[in-house]
């Protein structure tokens, strides 16, 4: 297989950039999308890159069609991304729904910027996280992934596949504008460097007729190929096993729903990824995701100077939710900060976990400017 | 060894490619950490743009500039906004005919290079808008941030296929002058 882009070496590329050649290294081979600020190179980098690798990249009528018509491809076999900002996210949200009760894997980007409504295009912001993780109606689960440099950026989109493959499902990359055009040294690995993870297709005709069963006991369902042989019904309509409608016994959605819940939950610790910095012997904690994580650990090197015993918890995947590591931290630590570029939303969910064993404090900030290190030192020493 | 570079002048002038380079001469070709970010408008001309880059030789957290150790000011708007927030001792390099209204007694405290660019690279390549090659010639030239070799490298990968020649003669007129303004 030839690349059209070098392998085995480092290059200085924008974020956008890379999550396009991370996708196809992935194995993507179908991109649907809509242009728009500041995703746009990611579509650019695509509609170049697809026909060289014979896949197809696609600009539909609007981010709606973008999201159905990724659903469609990876119900053909094909794995399947779109990418998008705030404004094009709302608009995916009912098929992002559907992608979560079809069981479909697909990868959603959205690099966020000032919101709502076409709010700031051209700077960053993290607004929507909240978004991401309930936005879309009814009891839902999906994985919510969140970069903070170009190369993580790179390496949690090869994720973000592996996982939606593995556990069938749709996964959310939150980057944001600073990421999306940010330039940074990537090293770009050679196909035999990194694990790709394929779809378990049914290895029978039992099995394949029940596109919606579980019949390995882990909560994911084999997933047959559109055209391959078998009849397969697809709905959002609440189903069983066998795929078609069951929409008035509460035992079938509930039984549904639930193994959807399972298949993530029961697998988090696989799927939820974090690092620390500095956090062992830690006083004050602070908790982040995304760019911000990257003022922060400068902010514990300069309260470390002063004498402040400060320490991070970056967090890489931020749904699902590890409530009982942040209780746990909250447990050792006097007090917790969480600074983000938006109004309070990540807060909640470690205050949340905290449980009220720490206080929690948010450090917020709107309107295009990544945090300061200086600012986010200010607040903790007060 | 953390070192911040300050790109700035408005839409048009070549401002983020020239930071663009920069950064990939010293990721791809000095083997260094960089990153480069910008911002602008929406609109692609005429509005302010400014372009950063960190260099390290250690993996960078905060990405922006916090304090430029270096600067460069293509624009009147740009050097009246900008020019406070470097750092003293900073070397500085000014578009001198587009910016006429400069702070002699803020200079004072840094180490300044004042060209007609523009002129220069219309003068050298019959082409103005070779000006940020240029400066980024002369900018490598003083700094020797990367080295000339990297940053004829990064030149070459970054513009547009069949004005490499001539951008390499912009780059090498600025390593010419920055001989001559070296103490």
């Amino acid at each position: 297989m030839k690349y059209p882009f070098p392998v085995g070496k480092s290059d200085f590329i924008q974020g956008d950039e890379a999550i396009a050649r991370a996708a196809i290294l992935a194995g993507c081979r179908f991109y649907a999308g809509y242009p728009i600020t500041p995703a746009s190179e990611i579509f650019e980098a695509m509609a170049l890159y697809m026909p060289l690798v014979d896949g197809v990249s696609i600009q539909m009528e609007d981010e709606i069609g973008s999201i159905a018509a990724i659903i469609g491809a990876s119900w053909a076999g094909t794995k399947a991304m779109t990418a998008t900002s705030g404004p094009g996210f709302s608009l995916m949200q009912e098929n992002l729904g559907y992608a979560v009760m079809t069981e479909t894997p697909i990868v959603v980007v959205n690099m966020m910027r000032g919101g709502p409504s076409t709010g700031q295009p051209t700077f960053p912001a993290q607004g929507d996280m909240m978004q991401a993780i309930w936005g879309t109606h009814g009891d839902h689960m999906l994985i919510v992934l969140s970069p903070s440099t170009v190369q993580e950026t790179f390496e949690l989109t090869i994720r973000a596949f592996n996982l939606a493959e593995k556990y069938r499902t749709p996964v959310v990359i939150l980057g944001d504008a600073e990421l999306a055009h940010m330039r940074e040294r990537v090293y770009i690995p050679n196909p035999d460097e990194i694990e790709v993870v394929y779809r378990k297709l049914p290895a029978n005709e039992e099995e394949a007729k029940l596109p919606f069963g579980d019949p390995h006991g882990d909560g994911v369902p084999p997933m047959p190929i559109f055209g391959k042989g078998y009849r397969t019904y697809v709905t959002g309509l609440t189903h069983d096993e066998s795929g078609h409608p069951r929409t008035v016994e509460p035992e079938v959605h509930q039984k549904l729903i639930g193994r959807i819940f399972r298949k993530i939950l029961g697998h988090k610790d696989e799927i939820i990824s974090y690092e620390t910095f500095e956090l062992d012997d830690a006083e004050i904690a602070i908790v982040t995701t995304g760019i911000v994580s990257r003022s922060a650990i400068r902010a514990v090197k300069m309260l470390r100077e002063r004498g402040v015993k400060a320490g991070l918890l970056k967090l890489n995947t931020i749904w699902p939710f590890d409530f009982g590591m942040i209780e746990e931290l909250a447990e050792r630590v006097r007090k917790i900060y969480v600074p983000e570029m938006n109004m309070g939303q990540l807060y909640h969910l470690v205050r949340e976990g905290a449980n009220g064993k720490a206080e929690v404090e948010l450090i917020s900030k709107i309107g295009g400017e990544v945090h300061t290190p200086m600012e986010i030192v200010k607040r903790v020493v007060g | 060894m953390r070192k911040e570079v300050l790109f700035s002048g408005f839409g048009g002038q070549g401002v983020i490619l020239a930071s663009v380079i920069l950064g990939r001469a010293a990721a791809v070709y000095e083997n260094l950490y960089a990153v480069q970010t910008q911002s602008y408008g929406p609109e692609s001309r005429g509005g302010a743009s400014r372009a950063e880059v960190v260099i390290s030789d250690e993996p960078i957290d905060y990405p922006k500039a916090i304090a430029p150790d270096y600067a460069v000011f293509f624009s009147q708007e740009a050097y009246s906004k900008y020019l406070h927030t470097v750092k003293e001792g900073a070397t500085v390099i000014v578009e001198k005919d587009l910016v006429p209204h400069r702070d002699p007694e803020f200079e004072k405290k840094l180490n300044v290079i004042a060209l007609p660019l523009t002129e220069i690279a219309e003068e050298t390549t019959g082409l103005s808008l070779t000006m940020n090659i240029l400066t980024l010639g002369i900018f490598v030239g003083v700094t020797e941030i990367v080295g000339r070799e990297s940053i004829e490298k990064a030149v070459r990968d970054a513009v547009p296929h069949g004005t490499e020649e001539i951008n390499l003669r912009a780059l090498r007129k600025g390593f010419e002058l920055a001989e001559k303004l070296k103490p």
